[in-house]
Protein backbone atom coordinates (compact mmCIF):
# COMPACT_ATOMS: atom_id res chain seq x y z
CA UNK A 1 0.00 0.00 0.00
CA UNK A 2 1.33 3.41 -0.72
CA UNK A 3 -0.06 6.39 0.43
CA UNK A 4 -0.11 10.08 -0.16
CA UNK A 5 1.40 11.42 2.93
CA UNK A 6 1.08 15.31 2.66
CA UNK A 7 -2.86 15.52 4.20
CA UNK A 8 -3.51 17.28 6.60
CA UNK A 9 -4.10 16.73 10.16
CA UNK A 10 -7.13 15.64 11.47
CA UNK A 11 -8.42 15.56 14.86
CA UNK A 12 -11.75 14.43 16.87
CA UNK A 13 -13.19 16.96 19.19
CA UNK A 14 -16.65 15.76 20.17
CA UNK A 15 -18.71 12.17 20.08
CA UNK A 16 -22.23 11.66 21.79
CA UNK A 17 -23.46 7.65 21.70
CA UNK A 18 -27.65 6.49 22.20
CA UNK A 19 -28.04 3.77 24.75
CA UNK A 20 -27.60 0.71 22.96
CA UNK A 21 -31.29 -1.39 23.17
CA UNK A 22 -33.21 -3.99 21.96
CA UNK A 23 -36.70 -2.17 20.53
CA UNK A 24 -35.74 1.66 21.32
CA UNK A 25 -39.17 3.88 21.25
CA UNK A 26 -37.10 6.56 18.67
CA UNK A 27 -37.46 6.26 15.41
CA UNK A 28 -33.75 5.78 13.58
CA UNK A 29 -33.67 9.45 12.52
CA UNK A 30 -34.28 10.65 15.92
CA UNK A 31 -31.40 8.15 17.39
CA UNK A 32 -29.43 9.51 14.81
CA UNK A 33 -29.96 12.99 15.79
CA UNK A 34 -29.71 12.57 19.39
CA UNK A 35 -26.22 11.16 18.56
CA UNK A 36 -25.31 14.21 16.59
CA UNK A 37 -26.23 16.65 18.85
CA UNK A 38 -24.66 14.83 21.36
CA UNK A 39 -21.45 14.76 19.47
CA UNK A 40 -22.09 18.92 18.34
CA UNK A 41 -22.54 19.57 21.96
CA UNK A 42 -19.25 18.22 23.28
CA UNK A 43 -17.15 20.00 20.45
CA UNK A 44 -18.74 23.24 21.15
CA UNK A 45 -20.10 23.56 17.45
CA UNK A 46 -23.59 24.18 15.82
CA UNK A 47 -24.94 22.42 13.07
CA UNK A 48 -24.56 25.23 10.88
CA UNK A 49 -20.55 25.42 11.51
CA UNK A 50 -20.40 21.53 9.77
CA UNK A 51 -19.20 21.68 6.38
CA UNK A 52 -20.05 17.68 5.07
CA UNK A 53 -21.57 15.13 6.98
CA UNK A 54 -20.67 11.20 6.79
CA UNK A 55 -23.48 8.69 7.52
CA UNK A 56 -23.04 5.03 7.62
CA UNK A 57 -25.43 1.94 7.88
CA UNK A 58 -25.88 -1.76 7.38
CA UNK A 59 -27.98 -3.22 5.09
CA UNK A 60 -31.29 -0.69 4.60
CA UNK A 61 -33.57 -4.20 5.70
CA UNK A 62 -32.70 -3.99 8.74
CA UNK A 63 -34.79 -0.66 9.82
CA UNK A 64 -37.23 -1.34 7.07
CA UNK A 65 -36.65 1.68 5.59
CA UNK A 66 -35.10 1.82 2.08
CA UNK A 67 -32.02 4.60 1.10
CA UNK A 68 -31.90 4.98 4.25
CA UNK A 69 -28.52 7.60 3.45
CA UNK A 70 -31.15 10.11 2.33
CA UNK A 71 -33.48 9.30 5.53
CA UNK A 72 -30.84 9.62 8.00
CA UNK A 73 -29.60 12.52 6.22
CA UNK A 74 -31.97 14.79 8.13
CA UNK A 75 -29.98 14.28 11.32
CA UNK A 76 -28.08 17.02 10.44
CA UNK A 77 -27.28 16.65 6.54
CA UNK A 78 -29.99 18.78 5.08
CA UNK A 79 -28.64 21.53 2.82
CA UNK A 80 -25.06 20.11 3.42
CA UNK A 81 -22.74 17.69 1.45
CA UNK A 82 -24.01 14.25 2.63
CA UNK A 83 -22.40 10.54 1.43
CA UNK A 84 -23.37 7.60 2.77
CA UNK A 85 -20.27 4.66 2.85
CA UNK A 86 -21.62 0.96 3.91
CA UNK A 87 -18.64 -2.07 3.89
CA UNK A 88 -21.24 -4.34 6.05
CA UNK A 89 -20.11 -4.64 9.42
CA UNK A 90 -16.92 -2.58 8.93
CA UNK A 91 -18.71 0.30 8.16
CA UNK A 92 -18.98 2.01 11.80
CA UNK A 93 -14.80 2.41 11.14
CA UNK A 94 -15.16 3.37 7.54
CA UNK A 95 -17.46 6.57 8.64
CA UNK A 96 -14.60 8.19 11.01
CA UNK A 97 -12.08 6.53 8.08
CA UNK A 98 -14.75 8.77 5.52
CA UNK A 99 -14.79 11.88 7.47
CA UNK A 100 -10.44 11.60 7.85
CA UNK A 101 -9.98 12.17 4.32
CA UNK A 102 -12.68 14.68 3.85
CA UNK A 103 -10.39 16.84 5.95
CA UNK A 104 -6.98 15.44 5.35
CA UNK A 105 -7.82 16.37 1.48
CA UNK A 106 -8.05 19.47 2.57
CA UNK A 107 -12.26 19.73 1.50
CA UNK A 108 -13.95 20.68 4.47
CA UNK A 109 -13.00 22.08 7.97
CA UNK A 110 -15.73 20.37 10.04
CA UNK A 111 -17.64 16.66 9.48
CA UNK A 112 -20.45 15.15 11.62
CA UNK A 113 -20.11 11.44 11.37
CA UNK A 114 -22.95 9.62 11.87
CA UNK A 115 -23.85 6.06 12.23
CA UNK A 116 -27.51 4.24 13.17
CA UNK A 117 -28.69 1.01 13.28
CA UNK A 118 -31.86 -0.51 13.96
CA UNK A 119 -32.52 -3.89 13.88
CA UNK A 120 -35.19 -4.79 16.20
CA UNK A 121 -38.08 -3.80 13.83
CA UNK A 122 -37.44 -7.16 11.66
CA UNK A 123 -39.76 -9.99 12.34
CA UNK A 124 -39.82 -12.96 13.72
CA UNK A 125 -36.39 -11.97 13.55
CA UNK A 126 -33.23 -9.98 11.98
CA UNK A 127 -31.57 -13.04 11.30
CA UNK A 128 -34.10 -13.81 8.34
CA UNK A 129 -33.45 -10.54 6.76
CA UNK A 130 -29.65 -11.55 6.65
CA UNK A 131 -30.93 -14.32 3.74
CA UNK A 132 -30.30 -12.05 1.06
CA UNK A 133 -26.52 -11.47 1.42
CA UNK A 134 -25.94 -14.69 -0.01
CA UNK A 135 -25.34 -16.17 -3.41
CA UNK A 136 -28.30 -16.48 -4.86
CA UNK A 137 -27.27 -19.43 -6.53
CA UNK A 138 -24.71 -21.66 -4.82
CA UNK A 139 -25.55 -20.79 -1.61
CA UNK A 140 -29.28 -19.69 -0.86
CA UNK A 141 -30.96 -22.69 -1.86
CA UNK A 142 -29.09 -24.12 1.13
CA UNK A 143 -31.43 -22.11 3.57
CA UNK A 144 -28.39 -20.75 5.50
CA UNK A 145 -28.99 -18.66 8.35
CA UNK A 146 -25.91 -15.84 8.89
CA UNK A 147 -24.77 -17.64 12.21
CA UNK A 148 -23.96 -20.43 9.64
CA UNK A 149 -20.30 -18.51 8.15
CA UNK A 150 -19.24 -17.10 11.39
CA UNK A 151 -19.74 -20.57 12.76
CA UNK A 152 -17.55 -22.93 10.21
CA UNK A 153 -15.34 -19.76 10.34
CA UNK A 154 -14.54 -19.99 14.55
CA UNK A 155 -14.63 -23.88 13.83
CA UNK A 156 -11.89 -23.45 11.40
CA UNK A 157 -9.95 -20.99 13.79
CA UNK A 158 -10.16 -23.51 16.90
CA UNK A 159 -8.91 -26.48 14.41
CA UNK A 160 -6.24 -25.14 12.87
CA UNK A 161 -4.98 -23.44 16.24
CA UNK A 162 -5.93 -25.91 18.75
CA UNK A 163 -8.18 -23.31 20.80
CA UNK A 164 -10.70 -24.60 23.37
CA UNK A 165 -14.30 -23.59 23.80
CA UNK A 166 -13.20 -22.34 27.52
CA UNK A 167 -10.87 -20.09 25.99
CA UNK A 168 -12.79 -18.08 23.77
CA UNK A 169 -15.70 -17.91 26.30
CA UNK A 170 -12.97 -15.77 28.62
CA UNK A 171 -13.63 -13.01 25.54
CA UNK A 172 -17.00 -12.74 26.62
CA UNK A 173 -16.49 -13.00 30.01
CA UNK A 174 -14.46 -10.14 30.12
CA UNK A 175 -16.40 -7.90 27.40
CA UNK A 176 -19.61 -8.40 29.25
CA UNK A 177 -17.50 -7.26 32.26
CA UNK A 178 -16.11 -4.17 30.98
CA UNK A 179 -19.91 -3.21 29.94
CA UNK A 180 -20.45 -2.92 33.51
CA UNK A 181 -18.74 0.23 33.81
CA UNK A 182 -20.47 1.48 30.32
CA UNK A 183 -23.77 3.69 30.66
CA UNK A 184 -24.47 3.23 27.70
CA UNK A 185 -24.67 -0.76 27.39
CA UNK A 186 -27.01 -3.44 26.89
CA UNK A 187 -25.78 -6.90 27.88
CA UNK A 188 -23.11 -5.99 30.67
CA UNK A 189 -22.96 -8.51 33.05
CA UNK A 190 -20.74 -10.51 35.50
CA UNK A 191 -20.56 -13.94 34.16
CA UNK A 192 -18.43 -16.94 34.16
CA UNK A 193 -16.95 -19.21 31.53
CA UNK A 194 -19.33 -22.28 32.68
CA UNK A 195 -22.11 -19.56 32.11
CA UNK A 196 -21.27 -18.89 28.13
CA UNK A 197 -20.56 -23.08 27.58
CA UNK A 198 -24.17 -23.43 29.02
CA UNK A 199 -26.13 -20.86 27.39
CA UNK A 200 -28.15 -21.78 23.95
CA UNK A 201 -25.96 -23.62 21.32
CA UNK A 202 -27.30 -21.75 18.15
CA UNK A 203 -24.79 -23.24 15.40
CA UNK A 204 -22.23 -25.31 16.92
CA UNK A 205 -19.33 -24.14 18.06
CA UNK A 206 -21.48 -20.85 18.60
CA UNK A 207 -24.13 -19.99 21.63
CA UNK A 208 -25.96 -17.57 22.59
CA UNK A 209 -23.75 -15.82 25.02
CA UNK A 210 -20.88 -16.44 22.48
CA UNK A 211 -22.45 -13.57 20.64
CA UNK A 212 -23.64 -9.82 20.71
CA UNK A 213 -27.41 -9.07 20.87
CA UNK A 214 -29.48 -7.73 18.58
CA UNK A 215 -29.87 -3.98 19.10
CA UNK A 216 -30.89 -0.50 17.89
CA UNK A 217 -28.56 2.50 18.66
CA UNK A 218 -26.52 5.32 16.80
CA UNK A 219 -23.04 7.15 17.59
CA UNK A 220 -21.71 10.26 15.99
CA UNK A 221 -18.30 11.94 16.13
CA UNK A 222 -17.08 15.69 15.33
CA UNK A 223 -13.86 15.51 13.01
CA UNK A 224 -12.24 18.35 12.11
CA UNK A 225 -9.24 20.03 10.53
CA UNK A 226 -6.00 20.99 13.13
CA UNK A 227 -6.56 24.81 13.26
CA UNK A 228 -10.13 24.00 13.85
CA UNK A 229 -9.32 21.84 16.95
CA UNK A 230 -6.91 23.91 18.35
CA UNK A 231 -9.62 26.75 18.68
CA UNK A 232 -12.10 24.61 20.15
CA UNK A 233 -9.98 22.31 22.32
CA UNK A 234 -6.90 21.99 24.42
CA UNK A 235 -7.42 17.87 24.35
CA UNK A 236 -8.27 17.00 20.60
CA UNK A 237 -7.21 13.55 19.86
CA UNK A 238 -5.54 12.86 16.16
CA UNK A 239 -7.11 10.37 14.06
CA UNK A 240 -2.79 9.30 12.58
CA UNK A 241 -3.61 6.38 10.38
CA UNK A 242 -6.41 4.75 8.61
CA UNK A 243 -6.93 1.55 6.81
CA UNK A 244 -8.91 -0.59 5.06
CA UNK A 245 -8.83 -3.51 2.62
CA UNK A 246 -11.06 -6.01 1.21
CA UNK A 247 -10.45 -9.86 0.05
CA UNK A 248 -12.35 -12.30 -1.91
CA UNK A 249 -16.08 -12.12 -1.76
CA UNK A 250 -15.50 -16.08 -2.24
CA UNK A 251 -15.28 -17.35 1.37
CA UNK A 252 -15.77 -21.00 0.23
CA UNK A 253 -12.44 -20.82 -1.81
CA UNK A 254 -10.80 -19.10 0.96
CA UNK A 255 -9.17 -20.51 4.43
CA UNK A 256 -10.75 -18.95 7.39
CA UNK A 257 -8.89 -19.30 10.23
CA UNK A 258 -6.69 -15.92 9.43
CA UNK A 259 -8.00 -12.87 8.77
CA UNK A 260 -6.02 -12.06 6.01
CA UNK A 261 -8.06 -8.35 4.93
CA UNK A 262 -7.35 -7.14 8.08
CA UNK A 263 -3.35 -7.53 7.95
CA UNK A 264 -3.26 -5.64 4.65
CA UNK A 265 -5.22 -3.06 6.12
CA UNK A 266 -3.37 -2.72 9.51
CA UNK A 267 -0.53 -2.70 7.55
CA UNK A 268 -1.46 0.28 6.05
CA UNK A 269 -2.95 1.92 8.96
CA UNK A 270 0.52 1.27 10.78
CA UNK A 271 2.70 2.58 7.85
CA UNK A 272 1.00 5.68 8.29
CA UNK A 273 0.97 6.19 11.86
CA UNK A 274 4.64 5.09 11.89
CA UNK A 275 3.85 1.91 14.29
CA UNK A 276 6.43 -0.59 13.53
CA UNK A 277 5.92 -3.01 16.90
CA UNK A 278 2.22 -2.58 17.01
CA UNK A 279 2.42 -4.95 20.26
CA UNK A 280 5.04 -2.81 22.12
CA UNK A 281 3.25 0.93 20.34
CA UNK A 282 -0.26 0.42 21.28
CA UNK A 283 -1.48 1.22 24.55
CA UNK A 284 -5.17 0.54 23.97
CA UNK A 285 -7.80 -1.42 21.56
CA UNK A 286 -11.07 -1.69 20.42
CA UNK A 287 -11.47 -4.81 18.04
CA UNK A 288 -14.60 -5.98 16.64
CA UNK A 289 -16.44 -8.43 18.85
CA UNK A 290 -19.34 -9.70 17.16
CA UNK A 291 -18.85 -12.83 18.32
CA UNK A 292 -16.01 -13.73 21.30
CA UNK A 293 -13.70 -15.31 18.79
CA UNK A 294 -13.96 -12.75 16.71
CA UNK A 295 -12.09 -10.43 18.83
CA UNK A 296 -8.66 -12.92 19.38
CA UNK A 297 -9.36 -13.24 15.16
CA UNK A 298 -8.52 -9.88 14.84
CA UNK A 299 -5.84 -9.25 17.43
CA UNK A 300 -4.04 -12.02 15.28
CA UNK A 301 -4.83 -10.35 12.02
CA UNK A 302 -3.84 -6.81 13.66
CA UNK A 303 -0.82 -8.48 14.42
CA UNK A 304 -0.76 -7.28 18.15
CA UNK A 305 0.03 -11.40 19.08
CA UNK A 306 1.35 -13.96 16.68
CA UNK A 307 -1.12 -16.40 14.74
CA UNK A 308 -3.05 -18.58 17.55
CA UNK A 309 -1.47 -17.08 20.20
CA UNK A 310 -4.27 -14.41 21.25
CA UNK A 311 -5.79 -17.28 23.76
CA UNK A 312 -2.62 -17.68 25.34
CA UNK A 313 -2.34 -13.84 25.70
CA UNK A 314 -6.01 -13.17 26.92
CA UNK A 315 -5.49 -16.01 29.64
CA UNK A 316 -2.50 -14.01 30.74
CA UNK A 317 -4.78 -10.75 31.50
CA UNK A 318 -2.58 -8.78 28.67
CA UNK A 319 -6.25 -7.56 27.56
CA UNK A 320 -7.69 -6.81 30.60
CA UNK A 321 -8.82 -3.74 31.67
CA UNK A 322 -5.59 -3.68 33.51
CA UNK A 323 -3.43 -5.28 31.38
CA UNK A 324 -0.82 -4.09 29.27
CA UNK A 325 -2.97 -3.98 25.82
CA UNK A 326 -6.48 -3.64 27.22
CA UNK A 327 -8.70 -4.84 24.73
CA UNK A 328 -12.55 -3.33 24.50
CA UNK A 329 -12.75 -1.50 27.54
CA UNK A 330 -15.79 -0.26 26.28
CA UNK A 331 -17.18 -4.05 26.99
CA UNK A 332 -17.52 -4.05 22.95
CA UNK A 333 -20.63 -5.77 20.88
CA UNK A 334 -21.06 -8.41 23.42
CA UNK A 335 -21.21 -6.20 26.46
CA UNK A 336 -22.58 -2.56 24.78
CA UNK A 337 -24.78 -4.06 21.76
CA UNK A 338 -24.49 -4.68 18.36
CA UNK A 339 -26.09 -1.87 16.24
CA UNK A 340 -23.99 -2.59 13.06
CA UNK A 341 -22.52 0.24 12.15
CA UNK A 342 -23.31 2.38 15.12
CA UNK A 343 -21.48 -0.48 17.25
CA UNK A 344 -17.96 -0.13 14.72
CA UNK A 345 -18.51 4.10 15.37
CA UNK A 346 -18.83 3.32 19.25
CA UNK A 347 -15.71 1.52 19.63
CA UNK A 348 -13.83 4.13 17.60
CA UNK A 349 -15.49 6.81 20.12
CA UNK A 350 -14.62 4.56 23.04
CA UNK A 351 -10.63 4.94 22.14
CA UNK A 352 -11.29 8.37 21.12
CA UNK A 353 -12.41 8.88 25.01
CA UNK A 354 -9.81 6.99 26.34
CA UNK A 355 -7.27 9.48 24.76
CA UNK A 356 -8.63 12.03 26.24
CA UNK A 357 -9.33 10.49 29.27
CA UNK A 358 -13.08 11.26 29.87
CA UNK A 359 -14.18 7.88 29.69
CA UNK A 360 -15.20 7.93 33.16
CA UNK A 361 -15.42 4.17 34.67
CA UNK A 362 -14.41 2.57 31.72
CA UNK A 363 -10.75 4.81 31.69
CA UNK A 364 -8.13 1.71 31.49
CA UNK A 365 -5.84 2.01 34.19
CA UNK A 366 -2.31 3.03 32.49
CA UNK A 367 -2.08 6.22 30.66
CA UNK A 368 -2.86 5.70 27.03
CA UNK A 369 -1.23 7.41 23.99
CA UNK A 370 -2.03 5.43 21.13
CA UNK A 371 -5.40 3.56 20.16
CA UNK A 372 -6.88 1.47 17.38
CA UNK A 373 -10.39 0.66 16.94
CA UNK A 374 -11.33 -1.69 13.99
CA UNK A 375 -14.40 -3.39 12.50
CA UNK A 376 -14.80 -6.38 10.14
CA UNK A 377 -17.86 -7.53 7.89
CA UNK A 378 -19.53 -8.29 4.50
CA UNK A 379 -19.22 -11.59 3.91
CA UNK A 380 -16.15 -12.03 6.16
CA UNK A 381 -13.90 -10.07 3.98
CA UNK A 382 -14.13 -6.55 4.85
CA UNK A 383 -12.00 -5.18 7.35
CA UNK A 384 -11.03 -1.19 8.24
CA UNK A 385 -8.42 0.34 10.59
CA UNK A 386 -7.79 3.86 12.88
CA UNK A 387 -5.08 4.50 14.44
CA UNK A 388 -5.46 7.59 17.36
CA UNK A 389 -3.05 9.32 19.37
CA UNK A 390 -3.12 12.27 21.87
CA UNK B 1 -29.29 9.64 29.50
CA UNK B 2 -30.54 9.93 25.88
CA UNK B 3 -32.64 7.05 24.38
CA UNK B 4 -35.58 5.33 25.94
CA UNK B 5 -36.14 1.75 25.35
CA UNK B 6 -39.52 -0.03 25.36
CA UNK B 7 -41.23 -1.73 28.76
CA UNK B 8 -42.48 -5.16 28.09
CA UNK B 9 -45.99 -4.46 28.81
CA UNK B 10 -45.27 -1.86 25.32
CA UNK B 11 -44.79 -5.04 23.50
CA UNK B 12 -48.19 -6.53 24.14
CA UNK B 13 -49.22 -3.22 22.11
CA UNK B 14 -46.95 -3.54 19.25
CA UNK B 15 -48.62 -3.02 15.67
CA UNK B 16 -47.02 -4.91 13.02
CA UNK B 17 -46.70 -3.78 9.81
CA UNK B 18 -47.09 -6.50 7.23
CA UNK B 19 -45.62 -5.97 4.04
CA UNK B 20 -45.20 -8.49 1.15
CA UNK B 21 -43.16 -6.97 -1.77
CA UNK B 22 -44.17 -7.74 -5.00
CA UNK B 23 -40.21 -8.14 -6.09
CA UNK B 24 -39.60 -11.15 -7.88
CA UNK B 25 -36.00 -11.64 -9.13
CA UNK B 26 -35.14 -13.84 -12.45
CA UNK B 27 -31.57 -14.03 -11.65
CA UNK B 28 -28.80 -14.75 -14.30
CA UNK B 29 -26.59 -17.64 -13.80
CA UNK B 30 -23.79 -16.04 -16.70
CA UNK B 31 -21.56 -18.47 -18.49
CA UNK B 32 -19.77 -19.91 -15.22
CA UNK B 33 -22.49 -21.38 -13.13
CA UNK B 34 -24.80 -22.08 -16.02
CA UNK B 35 -22.24 -24.95 -16.89
CA UNK B 36 -21.68 -25.50 -13.20
CA UNK B 37 -25.60 -26.21 -12.73
CA UNK B 38 -25.49 -28.13 -15.82
CA UNK B 39 -22.62 -30.19 -14.93
CA UNK B 40 -24.66 -31.42 -11.49
CA UNK B 41 -26.81 -32.60 -13.70
CA UNK B 42 -24.50 -34.99 -15.31
CA UNK B 43 -23.22 -35.56 -11.78
CA UNK B 44 -19.73 -33.65 -12.42
CA UNK B 45 -18.17 -30.40 -10.76
CA UNK B 46 -17.27 -27.80 -13.41
CA UNK B 47 -14.91 -25.60 -12.46
CA UNK B 48 -12.79 -22.89 -14.10
CA UNK B 49 -9.09 -22.77 -14.63
CA UNK B 50 -6.36 -19.72 -14.93
CA UNK B 51 -3.41 -21.34 -16.64
CA UNK B 52 -1.47 -18.06 -15.39
CA UNK B 53 -1.47 -18.56 -11.71
CA UNK B 54 -3.20 -21.90 -11.66
CA UNK B 55 -6.28 -21.21 -9.88
CA UNK B 56 -8.56 -23.42 -10.41
CA UNK B 57 -12.32 -21.28 -9.30
CA UNK B 58 -14.68 -23.43 -7.80
CA UNK B 59 -17.69 -22.52 -8.17
CA UNK B 60 -16.39 -21.49 -11.61
CA UNK B 61 -15.72 -17.40 -12.34
CA UNK B 62 -15.20 -16.14 -15.69
CA UNK B 63 -12.08 -13.74 -15.01
CA UNK B 64 -9.13 -14.47 -12.32
CA UNK B 65 -9.36 -11.86 -9.66
CA UNK B 66 -5.62 -11.98 -9.31
CA UNK B 67 -4.41 -12.09 -12.83
CA UNK B 68 -7.21 -9.50 -13.62
CA UNK B 69 -7.65 -11.45 -16.74
CA UNK B 70 -10.15 -14.20 -18.44
CA UNK B 71 -10.44 -17.50 -17.24
CA UNK B 72 -8.52 -20.37 -20.00
CA UNK B 73 -10.51 -23.61 -19.35
CA UNK B 74 -13.64 -25.67 -18.08
CA UNK B 75 -11.91 -28.18 -16.05
CA UNK B 76 -13.89 -31.00 -14.10
CA UNK B 77 -12.64 -31.53 -10.41
CA UNK B 78 -13.44 -34.17 -8.38
CA UNK B 79 -16.93 -34.98 -6.26
CA UNK B 80 -14.42 -35.56 -3.36
CA UNK B 81 -12.34 -33.85 -0.84
CA UNK B 82 -10.94 -32.56 2.05
CA UNK B 83 -13.40 -31.19 5.12
CA UNK B 84 -12.26 -27.48 5.74
CA UNK B 85 -15.06 -26.89 8.49
CA UNK B 86 -17.68 -28.09 9.74
CA UNK B 87 -21.20 -26.79 12.32
CA UNK B 88 -24.13 -27.85 13.34
CA UNK B 89 -26.84 -25.36 13.47
CA UNK B 90 -30.11 -25.59 15.48
CA UNK B 91 -31.59 -22.90 14.22
CA UNK B 92 -33.31 -22.37 11.03
CA UNK B 93 -32.86 -19.36 8.19
CA UNK B 94 -35.61 -17.53 10.66
CA UNK B 95 -34.28 -18.33 13.80
CA UNK B 96 -36.50 -21.26 15.20
CA UNK B 97 -35.42 -24.14 16.85
CA UNK B 98 -34.96 -26.95 14.70
CA UNK B 99 -35.38 -30.98 16.16
CA UNK B 100 -32.12 -31.86 14.45
CA UNK B 101 -29.05 -29.92 13.92
CA UNK B 102 -28.58 -29.89 10.39
CA UNK B 103 -24.75 -30.02 9.58
CA UNK B 104 -23.03 -28.14 6.89
CA UNK B 105 -19.45 -27.11 5.93
CA UNK B 106 -16.74 -26.43 3.27
CA UNK B 107 -14.82 -29.21 1.38
CA UNK B 108 -11.86 -28.55 -0.23
CA UNK B 109 -12.30 -30.37 -3.65
CA UNK B 110 -9.51 -32.26 -5.41
CA UNK B 111 -7.24 -31.68 -6.88
CA UNK B 112 -5.58 -29.44 -4.06
CA UNK B 113 -3.22 -29.38 -1.68
CA UNK B 114 -3.38 -29.01 2.18
CA UNK B 115 -2.01 -25.77 2.07
CA UNK B 116 -3.47 -24.07 -0.53
CA UNK B 117 -5.03 -20.75 0.55
CA UNK B 118 -7.09 -20.14 -1.93
CA UNK B 119 -8.75 -23.84 -3.29
CA UNK B 120 -11.33 -25.14 -5.41
CA UNK B 121 -14.59 -25.21 -2.68
CA UNK B 122 -17.87 -26.22 -1.86
CA UNK B 123 -20.43 -25.00 0.82
CA UNK B 124 -22.65 -28.18 1.58
CA UNK B 125 -24.43 -30.41 3.86
CA UNK B 126 -22.44 -33.22 5.20
CA UNK B 127 -24.00 -36.06 6.43
CA UNK B 128 -22.39 -37.37 9.76
CA UNK B 129 -23.12 -37.87 13.22
CA UNK B 130 -23.30 -34.62 15.87
CA UNK B 131 -20.18 -35.91 17.71
CA UNK B 132 -18.00 -35.73 14.85
CA UNK B 133 -18.31 -32.58 14.13
CA UNK B 134 -18.55 -31.63 18.30
CA UNK B 135 -14.92 -32.72 18.58
CA UNK B 136 -13.87 -31.99 15.43
CA UNK B 137 -12.88 -35.25 14.24
CA UNK B 138 -14.75 -34.73 11.14
CA UNK B 139 -12.13 -32.04 10.05
CA UNK B 140 -9.58 -33.12 7.38
CA UNK B 141 -11.37 -36.36 6.56
CA UNK B 142 -11.89 -37.39 2.92
CA UNK B 143 -15.89 -37.07 1.89
CA UNK B 144 -17.69 -37.93 -1.64
CA UNK B 145 -20.85 -36.69 -3.01
CA UNK B 146 -24.10 -38.27 -2.44
CA UNK B 147 -26.08 -37.19 -5.71
CA UNK B 148 -29.58 -37.70 -5.86
CA UNK B 149 -31.17 -39.59 -8.21
CA UNK B 150 -33.58 -36.80 -9.83
CA UNK B 151 -31.34 -33.95 -10.87
CA UNK B 152 -32.41 -30.37 -11.96
CA UNK B 153 -29.41 -28.47 -12.24
CA UNK B 154 -29.55 -27.17 -8.63
CA UNK B 155 -26.48 -26.95 -5.73
CA UNK B 156 -29.50 -29.23 -4.20
CA UNK B 157 -28.29 -32.00 -6.28
CA UNK B 158 -26.21 -33.24 -3.91
CA UNK B 159 -27.53 -35.09 -1.04
CA UNK B 160 -24.77 -34.13 0.93
CA UNK B 161 -21.09 -34.89 1.08
CA UNK B 162 -20.36 -38.28 3.45
CA UNK B 163 -17.01 -39.65 4.57
CA UNK B 164 -15.39 -42.06 2.68
CA UNK B 165 -12.29 -43.08 4.82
Amino acid sequence: MKTNLNFRRVAVIGAGLTLFRRRMLETPQELAWEASKAALDEAGLDLKDIDCVVIGSAPDAFDGVHMKGEYLAHAGGVKKMVSRVFVGGATGVMVPISAWYHVASGLCEKVLAIAEEKMSPARPHPQSVFKYIWDPITEKPLNPNLIWIFAMEMHRYMHVNKISKEEIALVSVKNKRNALNNPYAQAAANLTVDDILNSEVLVWPVQRLDTSPVSDGAAAMVITSEDVARRHTDTPVWIEGVGWALDNTEWIQRDLYYPRYLEYAARMAYRMAGIENPFKEIDVIEPYDPFDYKELHHIEGLMIAKRGDAPKLLKEGVFDIDGDIPSSPSGGLLGVGNPIAAAGLMKTISIYWQLKGTAGKMQVKKPVHTGLAQAWGDLMQASTVVVMRN
Amino acid sequence: MNGTPLKEEDLKKIHIIKYKPDAKYSYTAGQAYSKFLAGLKEKKIIGRKCNKCGRVYVPPRMYCDDCFKPTDEWIEVKDEGIVETAVASYISWTRERLEKPEIVGVIRLFPSRDNDWVFPGIFHRICVDLEQVKDMSVFGKKVKAVWNEERIGSVNDIECFKVVE
